[in-house]
């Protein structure tokens, strides 16, 4: 069972919705762990909770707004980044981050994701990695690694998978970073780090689906992922983004890859408008109607 | 409620502009700031005067990289507090169906535009069409009731802009503004007033505490107020079926009861929401069924008739026009009541037949419907109208 079950000895608590309680989650899912390090990240960021928006897809990993006691947002499949997109754009006064799966951020929203990588849009995309569609019972997601048994690929895949570190740096993220459920301590490191850093923010969670993934092609249960994880996995900080692609039972490169600097998209409009514009442009703020 | 209009988004004056950008000084009077948008003919004029107008108004405007992301984005932005809305016309309209889902479930106040050209598909590009009345009705899956209303000229894009606007925040719900190519590119006078003579509806937002706030709990007008993000109320918002505090709940009970209200909140208010227009009814024989661009072309036709004499029997044949400027919800009882009392209806319509089948539906086999069906492209030769009123008459 994930680590959300014992919520009396969590200091994280107050960051849950306990009366939604007991979760959907499988025994041995890596989501509730991520949960987990992303309160935990919360709790050290200082931040002020109320405004703090979380925004998700549709799937397993796509519930995780609806457990959080933040203003939360479960949107439609593939589209949180563009909803976090329009709310952050009308709040900047708000920390807008988007917590989905592979499924949903790299296939049907794949286009939303590089998008806002290009224009930088300040939100914080966190990836929960299980390379396959949980929700749907275990199909092929464009991350599965080849020759991995899914539920549409049952003679294993063939499709050369994403490897989405490459694809988020490629497409402008300032700050991108992959980890395992295993990397419980660096994972909320991370995740605190992301907090702090403004632009567009992306890290994947390598996580397991014991359910749909991991049974299916015999790798074992939840526990057992977590010692794979642990050995396969070598930290790479700063690596080339070129160089981390994942295979089916090879190297698992984790660590920072990516931390730079660039306007993000309000500072660039804002900017773009006082020079072309001058006394005429009104800065915003946050949008709110009467 | 109501209030006055923030006079920075009102450019009070006479004008001489078309329907898209009179639609785009609507939705500024009306308090929009954000706008996410994506473009295509015959639409894109809207967001273009829109881009031009916010930064010096103070707001939003950000083209998305397709339709799935226009439709959302003005979500979030209406979340944080923003009104918002997006503009598209039938191939982008058909990618926001989704989207149009997700606004009713989660009771979204906002807008969507289309100005409709010929479909299916790429269709007609630049020419008009009415085809996508009932797709603004149904195009979503699932049950739902939804607000449309079809202006006629560029003043009444202004005009029912605000409507629109106004309408979705008092009920909670995306409203489908459904203008044609050729109102969209007409160009007429426009009259924008004061700012302190218009009336907006502001938002319902809640005013209790948030450990007693229930997102979903609805007050009398089967309408639950609202709150916005940032402000401590900690809300969730779904798209799944969801109780009166907005968890999810996929009980057959708790469908039941959510899908029902967000019918009900629609067919209860109808009275309030619609408007129509009804010119010589009283002692009609024959009325004619128009909105939008057709509905002039109708006026005109039945001019033509008028003119010529008609008789019925030893008196002048009496014709009157019933214009829907709120196609949705449908005026059944309206209709009705007309059908009881008069020969026959005659619906023109840019399209193969598709209010003509409410007006028939309506009308309970008590008059008969005769629709003007065109495949787009243009309109009507009011000749054809002509020809179908007497046919009614007969
Ligand atoms: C438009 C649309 N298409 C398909 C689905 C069905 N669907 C729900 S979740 C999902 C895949 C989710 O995969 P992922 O994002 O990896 O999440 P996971 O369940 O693995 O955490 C799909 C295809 C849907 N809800 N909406
Ligand atoms: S199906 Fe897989 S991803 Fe979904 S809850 Fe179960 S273990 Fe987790
Ligand atoms: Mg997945």
């Amino acid at each position: 069972m994930s680590e959300l079950v014992s919520l009396h000895e969590n200091p994280t608590e107050q960051f849950l919705r306990t009366d939604r309680m007991p979760h959907i989650w499988c025994p041995g899912c890596g989501i509730g762990t991520t949960v987990n390090c992303f309160t935990r990240a919360l709790l050290d960021s200082n931040a002020n909770l109320d405004k703090v928006s979380v925004v998700s897809g549709i799937g397993c990993s796509g519930r995780v707004a609806g457990y959080l006691n933040l203003d939360s947002f479960h949107t439609t499949h593939g589209r949180a980044i563009p909803f976090a997109t329009g709310l952050k754009l009308a709040r900047p006064d708000l920390d807008v981050v988007v917590y989905s799966g592979d499924g949903d951020l790299f296939a049907i929203g794949g286009n939303h994701f590089i998008h806002a990588a290009r224009r930088n849009v300040d939100i914080k995309v966190i990836c929960v990695n299980n390379l396959v569609y949980a929700m749907t019972g275990g199909q092929t997601a464009p991350t599965t690694p080849g020759d991995a048994l899914t539920s549409t690929s049952p003679y294993g895949t063939f499709e050369p998978s994403f490897n989405l570190p490459q694809l988020a740096e490629a497409a402008g993220a300032v700050y991108v970073a992959r980890w395992t459920t295993y990397h419980v301590r660096q994972l909320a490191k991370s995740m605190f780090e992301m907090f702090n850093k403004k632009g567009f923010a992306f890290i994947e969670v390598l996580s397991p689906c014991p359910t749909l993934y991991q049974r299916r092609n015999k790798m074992g249960d939840g526990m057992e992922t977590l010692r794979q994880y642990k050995e396969l996995s070598k930290r790479k900080d700063g690596a080339s983004t070129s160089e981390v692609g994942l295979t089916r039972d090879g190297e698992i490169v984790v660590g920072k890859f990516v931390d730079r600097d660039r306007p993000d998209y309000a500072t660039l409009m804002k900017a773009h408008y006082q020079h072309t514009m001058g006394d005429k442009y009104v800065e915003t703020g946050a949008i709110i109607c009467q | 409620m109501t209030v006055h209009a923030d006079p920075k988004g009102v450019l009070t004056g006479t004008h001489f502009i078309d329907g898209d950008h009179a639609c785009c000084e609507g939705a500024l009077a009306a308090g929009a700031r954000f706008a996410s948008g994506y473009p295509i003919t015959p639409s894109t004029e809207v967001v273009e005067r829109f881009a031009a107008r916010i930064p010096s108004v103070g707001g939003v405007f950000i083209q998305m990289e397709d339709e799935l992301a226009a439709s959302i984005a003005l979500q979030g932005a209406v979340w944080g507090g923003a009104k918002a809305f997006t503009v598209t016309s039938g191939p982008g309209f058909s990618l926001m169906m989704e989207h149009i889902g997700y606004a009713l479930m989660t009771e979204t106040p906002c807008v969507f535009v289309d100005v409709q050209r010929g479909g299916p598909s790429t269709g007609l590009p630049t020419m008009p069409a009415q085809g996508d009345m009932m797709q603004c009705r149904w195009g979503s899956h699932g049950d739902y009731e939804v607000i449309a209303l079809a202006p006629n000229s560029p003043q009444e894009c202004f005009d029912l802009t605000i409507r629109a606007f106004n309408l979705a925040e008092k009920y909670r719900l995306p409203v489908m503004f459904m203008m044609d190519e050729c109102v969209g590119h007409m160009t007429e006078k426009v009259v924008i007033p004061p700012a302190d003579q218009i009336e907006i509806t502001p938002r319902r937002l809640t005013k209790q505490a948030p450990d007693e706030f229930l997102g979903y709990k609805a007050d009398e007008d089967l309408v639950p107020d609202i709150a916005k993000a940032g402000d401590g109320y900690r809300f969730h918002v779904t798209g799944l079926t969801h109780n009166e505090k907005g968890y999810p709940s996929m009980t057959v009970k708790t469908q039941d009861k959510l899908i029902h209200r967000l019918q009900d909140k629609i067919l209860q208010n109808a009275d309030d929401i619609s408007i129509n227009e009804e010119v010589d009814l009283d002692a009609a024989d024959v009325v004619v069924v128009a909105y939008g661009i057709t509905s002039r072309v109708a006026m005109k036709a039945i001019q033509m008739v008028r003119d010529s004499g008609q008789k019925l029997g030893n008196r002048k044949l009496r014709i009157g026009m019933f214009r829907l400027i709120t196609p949705w919800p449908f005026p059944d009882k309206k209709i009705r009541a007309l059908a009881g009392r008069i020969r026959g209806f005659v619906v023109p319509e840019l399209n193969l037949g598709q209010m003509s089948r409410e007006v028939e539906r309506a009308s309970g086999g008590l008059a008969k419907t005769i629709a003007v069906t065109h495949a787009g492209g243009t309109v009507h030769s009011p000749e054809e109208i002509a020809e179908a009123i007497l046919e009614a008459a007969r």
